[in-house]
This record gives C-alpha cells, structure tokens and sequence, in this order.
C-alpha cells in the first residue's frame, strides 16, 4: 500500500449529501476481476451522457459538461470535498479502487458511511472527517479560489489552508500509523499467529459445531 | 452491569484487545460470491499465502448469474456476456484450486447468498459472520454477528481467519404492539430508517426488538435486519428464542444430537441482559406503521402509501432542498402529489430482502385470481434460492404468478442491482422489493420505489400504488 504522510493537492467538489458507491462506481464495471482502471469510470452516470460499458472506450463518449470534475479547473485534483455520509451503500472496494485510480488521495467530509471508510484506509487512500461547518467554510473557499489546493499532514494531524489555517482532525491511530508506513493489515495481523492459534484451539472446544467441514 | 447481545458475540470472539482500541476478532463463517471475491484470491496467490481455515468458508454465485431458465439450463459456458461469464468462471476456478467448498450454479441450493446460508445452517446463532457484501447483516436474524466487509478484508479473513475490528456502540431499536394486518417486516425497516435516516446507525451494531419484532418469523427479521445497512448500521441483530431454534432445527449444516443440546445452551444465552446498558434507544409503536413507499433516491426518503411526496418549500436547509430537488428531478416526481399516484412500469419481488417463501406467499396472495395491470411493462419474479423455487412450485405460486402475467425466473440477485441482464431502461419507474433507491441503482436512469412485496404485487395489479390494506386477498375475503 501507498504510504501516506503528507500530501498536497487541488480540491475538487462532490456536492451533495449521501453519495452511494453505486454512483461512484457503478455495477455494470464490478464484473472486471480487476484491482485496477476503474479511475476513468468514476462517478460514471455523472461525468458522462451515456451509459458506460466495462468495453467502452471512455475518450469516444460525451461528457457531461455541467459536472464539476469535467471542470478544466479542477483537473489533476486529488483531494475531495464532499458532504455527509459520504461512501454509503454497497461495500464495493470498487469505489476506493476508483477514487484512488482517479488520482484522489485525501477525501474531506463531514462524515462517511462505516465499510467504504474501512476501505479506503485499505487502499491508502485518506477520510477525513471535520465538521459540517467547516466542510462548508472549505467549499466556499473552493469556490471561490481557482486552483484552491489543501495540504494534509497525517502526522501532525493537521488540514493547513491556503490562508494559513490549521484545522485539526482525528484519524483512528491504528489506521494512521498503518498508512504512515504504507503497512498492509495482513502482515501485521498474522505477527500475532499464536494467539490465534491459542484462541482457536479455546474456541474450537468450546463451539465444536462451527468447526464441522461443510460437504456441499 | 449485564451486557448486551452485541457485547456477548464480540466477547466471545475477541482474540486480542489493543491498547489503540483496535480487536482482533475471530471469524467463524465466510461467505463468498463472484464479484467481491477474485481480487481478494489474487492477492492470497500474489503473496503464497493459503486460506487459514478452509471449512470457515462457503461460496456460491448469485449477483451477476443469468435468471433465464434457458441460459441456467446451457451452462456457464453459453452465458453470452463474456466478462460475466470470466467472473462466474474465476470464482468456480479459485474454489476448486484453494479447495474452498462452492455450490455450484445449477445445484438447487444455489440462491442469494443471504438466502443460502441460513437456509443451509451454514450461518448459526452465535457466529461471527463476514461476506464482502453489505447485506451481511441479514444474517444477525439468527442472533449472530454479521456484516459485509471489502475485498481486501475478504482476502483478510480468508488468510487469517480474523477481522481487525473496532467495537461499535449499541443502539436498540424496540418496536412495540402488533403491526396491522398487511404490514410487514419490510415496513417496519423502511419507518425505522425513515425515522432515523440513512446515517442514523453508523457506528453502531442495531439489536431489533420490542413484541412486534419478537412476533415476526424469520424471514421477517431476516428482512428487518437486511436494512440495518440502509440505517447506516454494518450490523442488525435479533435475539435467539424458540423461533430461531425452530427456524434452524433440521437445516443441512446445523449440529445434531449431543452438538446440537451443547449449541441450544449457548444459543439459549444471545439476548441483552436486562441491566444492559445502550448507548442509545428509541421505541416506534407497531400500529404507527403503514405500508411504506420510498419516493427518492435514498431509502430514508420514504412515507406510508396514503402520504404525499414532499414539497421543497417544507425543507429547512439549503442542503435539504438542493437534495430533494435533485430526488424529485431524477424521480421524475413533483412535490405534494399522492403517493397512490405513482404509477410503476415495472414491478421486481426478488433479492435477499424479501425473496423467501414467506416474500413468494404475500405477493402472491394479492395477485391470485388478478393480472398484471395493462400499463406494467415488466413484472419479474425471483426467488431468492432454487430450494425457495421448489417450494414455491410445490405450493402453486409460480402458476399464480404466470396466469397473472408475471415472469417466474432462475434464483439470483437479478434487478437489485442490475448487474445481469435483468435492468430498467432509463426513465422506467419500478416497484421494487429491493433495499436500494439510489440514482441508477436497478439500471442507468432508471426510478425505484421500495416496497414489501405485498404492496408490489398490490402496485402490479392495479397500475399504481395502492394501499395493500384496501385490496382484499381472495384468502382473506374466502375467510370474511
């Protein structure tokens, strides 16, 4: 996994509360079996016309010119802003795949849904969640500002504003320090083998019948 | 202080407690399907790694199968999507070579995998359950810890056994009373969300309860539960009574004999202790509840059949307006008409909310001796599972729905999330027993309205949203 320690980058807007990982990735590309280009099919039903098929070709079709991320402004952004309960729905890892392939590192939102912030920590990329009033101080900034970028400290757990603001924000310490070091959640788990080992054994005792083989 | 039903599963799970907050959780059961599976299998070969425990694990394909009984009948190979037809091929493949059992496409038990495994007794009280689907929560129907998880927690699991966890909070909902006549488990999740919005259960594991919930069957909790998700909750919990032991009695991988008095004792344990205390609670009254209709694009944009879709000038924030202008906009809906005026083109009964025999029966009740309405351009019936199929068959409801007009289809996940070839084409308007509105969720520009399947079948009918309560059964007026 790509470390994260301090990243500096354009905002861009997603606007609006609730938004579901059906719309930012949408099921018809969840066939791919794939942990890679899904960024150009991001926000799909948004950022173009048509209906995308995984067998596209993605520069032939019609964009949509009233989404922002089709904006010459914000092209290359890599932080995004959004409102409450971002990432709800399906627990697609898709939708991360897509963010980050897209090229968004950081993710600013006054809160997100359980599982797709679980994800996103999997896959390096940032949530981070402040609160609804300054989230809304930050869209305003945005657009008001062309070329309005933020800068993320993990370490010091800090969102440092062009005009010199520190907003702090709270990030679950085992996540922070699984993304400072750019460390897979696997190989940290399997380091306690033996007390798995030992729970097991406990567990199997006491619970023989989760245990049995399943002959389908 | 005693501890809740949540506590008690996670307790009896916990590997290891970090000082960072942060658990180590056991898994007992692993449920895969094609979609969320094959880069989690890709990881595990990438790495030479093996699953830890291969009997945690089942599988079985159910999101992107075909329901058409002639393509199911020509196999796999004849599936005329080629990249659908890799993805089936890829979990068949990565079954067979980590050894993990599967059932396989044309077995009669392959169905939804929330279906599926309770039906199989492959999930149990007392289990920690994971599937990298959010519909998880299903499972904690029967009193066990379930939730959906992402890929690469999948090839977590599969790799450890564990799920790196941090506990969440408790939040009980109690419903009280008895729900009226023709109001379901289904209404009951829809007002739950309704009442506390899409977010109002993150962080938390949600324990149903209260005398209406104690009163529903499993099926009914197993659909009560579905939704935790759409509440914003990973996990829905019911506590295990003589209705989930009934429930689970018999089925395929349940213990027997000795292993099955020393699983009752355990089981008989998995309810809040009557000192428990909840981080939060809120009580609804059963009798409040009317047949719901979601009139949006997020599940918490829902009323009782006999209300209005809002106006904007009743919203309070700029958030709240720019939300339901665009809800409206995409719905295709203005604000202040009656619900009873929305007329669907499309009616869907499947998916692994409401799929069961129990779902098959309600829609079915209503449509006996009535056709589909001449406005409904496609009515689909799915059943959840082939076994859900067999019973239906041997009880006459597939004859029901086909003199109806009604299309009886293979076991899948099918129009709930359209990633088959069962979708709506942009603009169509379905009344759809799913669990998801969301913009183009049942195909691109495509308008759904959740409901229960009794007020599907009631939409089906008749043309429009009706309240299913003013549409007498032919059972209920035989019994009148």
């Amino acid at each position: 996994m790509q470390a994260f320690t301090v990243h500096k980058g354009l905002v861009a807007p997603m606007d609006r509360a609730n938004v579901d990982t059906d719309l930012i990735m949408p099921k018809q590309f969840l066939k791919s079996i794939k942990r890679s280009g899904f960024g150009p099919n991001l926000f799909d039903e948004l950022r173009y016309l048509d209906e995308g098929q995984p067998d596209s070709d993605n520069s032939k079709r019609p964009k949509n010119p009233d989404f922002p991320l089709n904006f010459p402004r914000y092209e290359g952004a890599s932080v995004l802003l959004a409102r409450e309960n971002f990432g709800c729905g399906s627990s697609r890892e898709h939708a991360p795949w897509a963010l980050v392939d897209f090229g968004f590192r950081c993710i600013i939102a006054p809160s997100f849904a359980d599982i797709f912030r679980s994800n996103c920590f999997k896959n390096g990329l940032l949530p981070i969640a402040l609160d609804a009033a300054i989230v809304d101080d930050l869209f305003k900034a945005m657009y008001d500002n062309e070329g309005y970028s933020l800068e993320i400290d993990l370490e010091q757990q800090l969102v440092l504003t062009p005009d010199g603001h520190r907003i702090p924000f709270e990030v679950d310490g085992f996540r922070r320090d699984c993304l400072l070091k750019g460390l897979d959640d696997i190989g940290i788990t399997l380091q306690s083998e033996a007390a798995i080992s030992a729970f097991e054994a406990q567990h199997a005792q006491r619970f023989p019948w989760v245990f049995q083989t399943l002959e389908v | 202080m005693g501890q809740t039903l949540y506590d008690k599963l996670w307790h009896s799970h916990l590997v290891e407690q970090r000082d960072d907050g942060t658990a180590l959780i056991y898994i007992d059961r692993h449920l895969l399907h094609e979609v969320t599976s094959p880069q989690a299998f890709e990881g595990l070969r990438l790495a030479g790694r093996q699953p830890r425990r291969i009997s945690a694990n089942i599988a079985v394909p159910d999101h992107n199968v075909s329901t058409l009984s002639t393509e199911r009948k020509a196999g796999l190979q004849a599936l005329p999507d080629a990249v659908s037809r890799i993805q089936l091929q890829t979990l068949d493949d990565n079954c067979a070579h980590f050894a993990i059992p599967e059932i396989p496409l044309n077995d009669p038990r392959q169905g939804i995998v929330h279906v599926m495994g309770p039906e199989q007794g492959a999930t149990l009280p007392g289990m920690t359950i994971v599937c990298g689907d959010s519909h998880t929560s299903t499972h904690g129907a029967l009193g066990a810890l379930a939730h959906g998880i992402g890929t690469s927690e999948v090839e977590h699991v599969l790799a450890t056994g564990c799920l790196i966890q941090r506990k969440m909070k408790n939040f009980r909902i109690n419903v009280e009373g008895q729900l009226a006549p023709g109001v379901t488990a289904k209404d009951m999740a829809l007002a739950i969300i309704g009442a506390i919005g899409t977010a109002g259960g993150t962080g938390f594991a949600l324990e149903f309860a209260g005398s209406a919930v104690r009163d529903l069957t499993m099926e009914g909790r197993m659909t009560l539960c579905n939704m935790a998700i759409e509440a914003g909750a990973r996990a829905g919990l019911v506590a295990v009574d003589d209705t989930t032991l009934d429930y689970v009695r018999g089925k395929p991988f349940a213990p027997v004999g000795d292993l099955w008095t020393q699983a009752e004792t355990w089981w008989r344990t998995l309810h809040s202790d009557d000192d428990a205390l909840f981080d939060r609670e809120i009580t609804l009254q059963a009798i409040d509840i009317a047949p719901q209709v979601t009139w949006g694009t997020s599940p918490e944009m829902v009323t009782g059949v006999n209300g209005r879709v809002p106006s904007l000038d009743e919203m309070t924030s700029d958030t709240a307006r720019d939300g339901l202008a665009r809800a409206l906009d995409y719905m295709g809906l203005s604000g202040g008409m009656a619900i009873t005026d929305i007329r669907p083109d499309v009616v869907f009964i499947g998916s692994c909310t409401n799929s069961r025999i129990e779902d098959l029966r309600a829609a079915a009740a209503v449509v006996k001796g009535r056709t589909v309405a001449p406005s409904i351009e496609q009515a689909l019936v799915v059943p959840g599972s082939g076994l859900v199929k067999q019973q239906a068959e041997a009880e006459g409801l597939d004859r029901i729905f086909l003199e109806a007009g009604m299309e009886w289809r293979e076991p899948g996940c099918s129009m709930c999330l359209a990633m088959n070839a069962d979708k709506l084409k942009p603009g169509q308007r379905c009344a759809s027993t799913s669990n998801r509105n969301f913009e183009g969720r049942q195909g691109f520009g495509g308008r759904t309205h959740l409901v229960s399947p009794a007020m599907a079948a009631a939409a089906a009918v008749t043309g429009h949203f009706v309240d299913v309560r003013d549409l007498p059964t032919l059972a209920q007026e035989g019994a009148a």
